[in-house]
């Protein structure tokens, strides 16, 4: 892998459902190890753009990479499919609404992917359920349903399962947005944790204070366009533009 | 002439043995329903349209038709294209893709109720979509409908009586023998339907537990 490859890049990513423009023509790059969040009021495409990244949201046009191999290739369908297998193997998603599997207690939840797609033994597959549910600090819960789980550990939970899968890069997408205000720190916390271990994470986010904490770049986007990026101290302090400044005074407040 | 039921006893072991058939084929042809209304419901929901269209056909076949004629046409009439069914399986076939057929339009309605979450989250792991379904989606939405399913194998149960007339010599042939030999018909109908009563009462008592130990992994 030479230096000079970026370890995502989005080519002139473009998303239409129907007539309406959803992303506009956006091209961006994410190194190894940077954590990037993307902020911008509800509607503007970030979580699209987001769900582009692992062609769970296919782009109309343009291009993702991920050291260099493009993620949302044109293949015929049986192609397709087992390429972009591979792919999501290396990219964990966590979801605003957790999507834990209900039938399954946390060790399995954490350990079916692995056992399936990798084929460890039972014995790994506790050692690997262990190894990650302590991680985000869940061991005493390994063997309950998640309906018996509060919000926070839920998602904890869904982290531990994107994480046993080893991934090199890490989407969140509104991971604290259902949660109620009490719960968010604790996940809060192992996100900060992962950001310390180099995970190269993409967050979309509605907590500018996390934002400004934890990551290295932050992208304001409004109707499909980044229409600023920077280190969250320019974003944040001394935004550029007018639509920038307009979000951020509704939505900091405390933050600065 | 009164009820008697002194000629029962001397008939029970051909009774007990009918119990035995019913059984046996209310098991097979319930195992059949569910496994073969799961493979249904995920043909119906994910296969190309071009193999849909048969299956299209085969379900209206088996929920437009009486089951009765389903069992002539498998028993007796495959004999004509070479297929030559032992009555037993054939009623096993008959009353198993019959019950299929119901068992699949309820697991299609749970498999479209669980949420699209569940399976992006597993496709997000790597898991393909033959995968998702097998290890996510469809357990969940079989749990979601074994109460209703529960209901069909106990129609499937009381409709087993049909296999009779193919020549199985289950519960209800067993009492019309033992009724051509001492024309005690009442009695011997009486004595039958006690059985499917219990038999009924055993087989909620199945279901019952099967709905706790889903309960408890909510």
């Amino acid at each position: 892998m030479s230096d000079a490859q970026p370890f995502v890049e989005i080519r002139h990513a473009r998303k239409n459902y129907g007539y309406i423009e959803v992303l506009k023509d956006i091209s961006l790059t994410v190194e190894r190890g940077q954590i990037v969040a993307i902020i911008g009021p509800s509607g503007s495409g970030k979580s699209t753009l987001l769900r582009a990244i692992n062609d769970l949201d296919p782009l109309t046009e343009g291009e993702v990479l991920l050291e260099g191999v493009q993620v949302n290739k044109t293949l015929p369908h049986r192609q397709y499919e087992k390429h972009i297998n591979e792919m999501r193997e290396h990219i964990g998603m966590v979801f605003q609404h957790f999507n834990l599997f209900p039938h399954l207690t946390v060790r399995e939840n954490v350990t079916m992917a692995p056992k399936l797609l990798k084929g460890i033994s039972k014995a790994e597959a506790d050692a690997l359920a262990e190894e990650q549910l302590a991680h985000v600090g869940l061991l005493d819960r390994i063997d309950y349903y998640p309906s018996r789980l509060s919000g926070g550990q839920k998602q904890r939970c869904a982290i531990a399962r994107a994480l046993a899968m080893k991934p090199k890069l890490m989407l969140f997408d509104e991971a604290t947005s259902a949660l109620d205000p009490e719960l968010v720190e604790e996940v809060n916390l192992v996100m900060k944790k992962l950001a310390e271990e180099h995970m190269t994470m993409i967050i979309v986010t509605h907590e500018m204070d996390f934002a400004a904490s934890v990551c290295d770049r932050v992208l304001f986007m409004d109707q499909g366009y980044v229409v600023e990026e920077g280190p969250p101290e320019v974003v944040f302090r001394n935004p550029k533009e007018a639509r920038t400044r307009e979000f951020l005074r509704k939505h900091l407040g405390d933050a600065t | 002439m009164g009820l008697d039921f002194s000629v029962v006893p001397g008939w029970m072991d051909t009774i007990l043995l009918g119990v035995v058939w019913t059984i046996a084929i209310t098991v097979s042809a319930a195992a059949l329903s569910f496994v073969g209304g799961i493979l249904l419901a995920v043909i119906a929901l994910y296969a190309p349209w071009i193999v849909r269209q048969p299956f299209r056909l085969f379900a209206w076949l088996f929920m437009g038709t009486p089951l009765l004629l389903q069992l002539f046409l498998i028993y007796f009439g495959l004999i004509q294209i070479g297929i030559d069914l032992p009555a037993f399986v054939a009623g096993v076939v008959g009353l198993g893709l019959h019950f299929a057929v119901y068992n699949s339009e309820l697991i299609q309605t749970a498999i479209i109720a669980v949420d699209t979450g569940q399976m992006e989250a597993a496709r997000t792991l790597g898991l393909s979509r033959t995968q998702a379904l097998r290890k996510v989606v469809v357990p969940q939405a079989v749990r979601d409908v074994i109460p209703p399913i529960g209901n069909n194998m106990i129609a499937l149960l009381k409709d087993s009586a049909l296999v009779s007339v193919i020549g199985v010599t289950e519960l209800t042939l067993s009492a019309q023998l033992a009724i051509g030999r001492t024309y005690r018909p009442f009695e011997f109908y009486l004595v039958a339907a006690v059985c499917y009563y219990v038999i009924n009462l055993g087989m909620e008592a199945v279901l019952r537990r099967i709905e706790r130990r889903i309960a408890l992994s909510r």
